[in-house]
């Protein structure tokens, strides 16, 4: 294979290897914007949250001298799942829902206030200062000419696409086979229907806020494990763009999300391997412009017709 | 079985509904005609809990459910097929069905499955299908079973036969009277007045927000007024 194929494939690996967790963090915005029809720009804050506490608790682990390396990866996933999905029920019910039946805008900016809110309050409680992790997962495979140009994908990377595969299969089988999963479905279609067939839809949309925020958890354990440094900042930069994959597919649609995500990790990659790699938020969010141009409701995303 | 009392609506400072005061006995079939506007829809939707009564009582079964909210009435025994049949039209028939028995059993989910595929072979035949690639006739029976997978003691219709066929409007109102003989308590909202009244036993005349006449079935059908007003003379 020539210089310049090898040097393709190495960018892909990293292009989907950063995509697949923008997908996961948008999977949060798409489904919440799918059930309530409102965009929740806290979402990055709860990705944030759930790298720091990753941080935190494996720090805490290797202080007390735990070796095993699956079983720290394993607990900290767990609590930041835990603790992530508790800010996001909690943000739901705290600066949501009161807001519920209101102008559209009015939540909208209570979402922008607890954004800039947990931003702070974690600047205030951690610092502003990076924080920094030895690599946990290290080691990779090469291949390609030596010579010429030697592609590695690295175990991180491929713990990364191992781990979001699985999240996203379970996720696909708890929305199409569960009796929540069904219920929704069925509120993203109609939710003053929903209720009228006696099924309390608050718990449903608590639900959803639930299951973005443990996403955005994994998301968080993932991608602070892959960069090795977190600060409270993260989770505007990261958010801004898992909301732009999620438009770019289609908000709404899951399908949508993953794959804005990763077209979104593979544009960046690629502006970045072959322009000055400051240009590559420019391309992004110019392909988001150009697709919303073409394809009003993104790329999987359902022009509102309906059958009568 | 269900009682509304000097019931007032408003839709943010516009009323809708007029000291509404109607009854509906176990085991009837009670319907309600009117006008485009005249506020059935509303009423319909208002016993729901959906929008609420600005005043007045409601009573389902002798508890008062006006300030009940829309999902815990509809856990009491009431149904409701609503206007345009809102069907979930990405979910399969047998999801939307599934969605129906949401609060029931698995036990009682199955059971009542049978019943509604037994009331509605067509259903059968496209138990997984989605429901938005069915003809309207096919979602109306899709929205009667999807209320009746809750096991009700009384459904809400509201026009069920609107924009359907007239051997399908046949098929539909054939079936409320089998639910009726089912035990289930049948209140019709319908512009269809003649077909409505023919198989009612009691029926109210909505105008402008205000129930205006209410007597039997056969005598609202040979009403003057009323054959004037709804019947084409």
């Amino acid at each position: 294979m020539s210089e310049t194929i090898l040097y393709l494939i190495q960018q892909l690996i990293n292009g989907l290897t950063i995509g697949s967790t923008y997908a996961l963090i948008a999977i949060g915005y798409t489904m919440v914007y799918g059930i309530i029809g409102m965009i929740n720009f806290a979402h990055g804050e709860v990705y944030m949250i759930g790298s720091y506490i990753t941080f935190i608790v494996i720090a805490g682990l290797l202080g007390m001298g735990m070796v095993s390396l699956p079983l720290i990866l394993f607990i900290a996933l767990v609590i930041s799942v835990l603790i992530a999905s508790t800010y996001g029920w909690t943000i739901e019910r705290v600066a949501y829902r009161p807001l519920r039946g209101t102008n559209r805008l009015i939540p909208l900016i209570s979402a922008i206030g607890m954004s800039i809110f947990l931003q702070n309050y974690v600047v205030l409680s951690q610092g502003s200062r990076d924080i920094a992790l030895p690599p946990m997962i290290s080691g990779s495979w090469t291949f390609g000419d030596p010579n010429l140009f030697e592609v590695s994908f690295s175990y991180m990377q491929l713990f990364i696409w191992v781990a979001t595969f699985i999240t996203m299969l379970g996720l696909t089988l708890f929305i199409s086979r569960s009796r929540m999963g069904r219920a929704c479905r069925a509120c993203s279609e109609d939710i003053g229907m929903t209720n009228l067939l006696g099924v309390d839809t608050n718990r449903v949309i608590a639900m959803t806020f639930i299951i973005g925020a443990a996403l955005a958890a994994i998301a968080g354990l993932l991608l602070s494990l892959y960069y090795g440094v977190v600060n409270p900042f993260i989770g505007f930069m990261a958010g801004l763009k898992a909301f732009t994959a999620a438009v770019l597919g289609g908000i709404g649609s899951i399908p949508g999300a993953v794959l804005g995500g990763l077209i979104l990790g593979v544009t960046e990659a690629l502006t970045a391997a072959y322009f000055p790699s400051e240009y590559k938020d420019v391309v992004a969010f110019g392909l988001l412009i150009l697709i919303l141009l073409f394809r009003p409701s993104g790329l999987l995303g359902k022009p509102e017709v309906e059958k009568v | 079985m269900l009682k509304l009392e000097n019931v007032n609506t408003h839709y943010g400072k516009i009323q809708a509904l007029h000291d509404i005061s109607i009854d509906v006995h176990t085991g009837e079939i009670v319907t309600l005609i009117g006008a485009n506007g005249a506020g059935k829809t509303t009423l319909m939707m208002t016993i729901c809990g959906d929008p609420r009564a600005s005043s007045g009582k409601i009573f389902f079964d002798g508890e008062e459910i006006s300030s009940v909210n829309t999902p815990e009435i509809m856990r009491k025994g009431l149904a409701v097929v609503p206007e345009g049949r809102r069907v979930f039209s990405r979910l399969t028939v047998q999801e939307n069905l599934h969605m129906g028995a949401y609060f029931r059993s698995n036990a009682e989910y199955e059971e009542s499955l049978a019943h509604v595929l037994e009331l509605f072979p067509r259903l059968e035949e496209r138990i997984s299908q989605r429901a938005g690639t069915m003809s309207g006739g096919e979602q109306q029976m899709l929205a009667i079973g999807r209320a009746m997978m809750s096991r009700p003691r009384m459904i809400l219709l509201d026009e069920p036969s609107l924009g359907l066929a007239p051997i399908i409007i046949q098929q539909i109102f054939s079936i409320i009277e089998k639910l009726r003989d089912e035990g289930v308590t049948i209140f019709l909202v319908e512009q269809n007045a003649n077909q409505a009244l023919r198989i009612a036993d009691r029926g109210y005349v909505m105008e402008n927000g205000r129930v205006v006449l209410s007597d039997s079935g056969d005598a609202l059908l040979t009403n003057p007024e009323v054959r004037k007003a709804y019947l084409g003379g």
